[in-house]
């Protein structure tokens, strides 16, 4: 029963501990999309008479570049909240 | 901390979800909706003055209209009702956290069904444009060893768009009920304008923008 308890202590550290490192990959969507807002800015200051069409599609590809940031956050919710690795031992 | 969803009730031993009965709120909340408008626009007369009621409605209506009709062209009036239908759901489910409801769109279930309608949609049209022949041949472009590649590529389409819902909305949904528990007045307030209006109005914007692309590109 000690043994299971300790088991399963490391198991829920680690688990934080990789929903901490998941989250690491947060780094590249806020890079992607501030470059995508830093070129939208420059094309609006470039032209203002199409910004509604910039603004429009600088979305659209941030929107696609969150995508992996998504991703790795879908899975340190899934570490934290909904562990699979938890029901391995029982 | 619980974010699982809450069971409702039992429907003969089916488990009725939380998400279950927002949405059902929500359906009945746009029917009423439609039925009232739809109603005026039918016994008004041309000349008659629609009111403040009528006018909101036909602004929503043309709004809608327009904005499909800058990404998708010709196609808006076939595929016009669909995309307005997902974007006023959306949009209210988004926004239902505002009034204390758990969004359905913080379920995966919800997203990934629509993702999935959206799919069928994506894939149908790609089939009655290109014909049969022509749609299993496409899988095979530009290369023929690249067909796993062009498989993969398609299925990712849905899980793309459901799971960037639902994680911008249940990861505000989490950082909102977290400074809750820290602090639990007035800072949380103001930060409603961004986690539920703001990245709300943004993400259904985004999953109805993302499927005009998707359903154009396909044709």
């Amino acid at each position: 029963m000690d043994g299971m308890l300790l088991a399963k202590a490391i198991v829920l550290g680690a688990s934080a501990i990789g929903a901490g490192i998941a989250m690491i990959a947060g780094l590249g969507p806020g890079i992607g999309q501030g470059m995508a807002a830093a070129y939208g800015a420059q094309a609006v200051g470039r032209q203002p008479d199409a910004s509604d069409k910039i603004t429009q599609t600088m979305l659209l590809g941030q929107a696609v570049a969150e995508t992996t940031g998504i991703y790795s956050l879908v899975i340190a919710l899934i570490l934290l909240f909904a562990n699979p690795l938890i029901r391995l031992l029982s | 901390m619980e974010f699982e969803i809450k069971t409702a009730f039992y429907l003969g031993g089916i488990p009725v979800t939380e998400t279950v009965v927002n949405t059902w709120i929500i359906m009945a909340v746009l029917i009423a909706f439609a039925l009232a408008a739809a109603r005026r626009f039918t016994t008004a007369a041309p000349e008659d003055d629609l009111g403040t009621f009528g006018l909101l409605t036909e602004m929503v209506v043309d709004g809608m209209n327009r904005f499909i009709g800058s990404t998708m062209g010709e196609k808006a009036a076939a595929f016009g009702p669909y995309i307005s239908t997902l974007f006023s759901f959306l949009l209210l489910a988004n926004l239902s956290g505002l009034v204390g409801f758990r969004p359905p769109t913080a379920d995966l279930n919800t997203t990934l069904a629509f993702a999935s309608i959206s799919f069928l949609l994506i894939q149908g049209t790609a089939l009655r444009s290109k014909g049969i022949v022509g749609y299993f041949k496409s899988f095979f472009e530009p290369m023929f060893f690249l067909f796993p590649l062009n498989i993969v590529g398609e299925l990712a389409t849905p899980i793309s768009l459901s799971f960037r819902l639902f994680g911008n909305i249940l990861g505000g949904m989490i950082i909102m009920s977290l400074l809750y528990q820290v602090i639990p007045i007035l800072i949380p307030a103001p930060l409603h304008i961004y986690f539920d209006i703001f990245s709300g109005i943004l993400q259904a914007f985004i999953f109805t923008m993302l499927t005009m692309v998707f359903i154009s590109s396909a044709d």
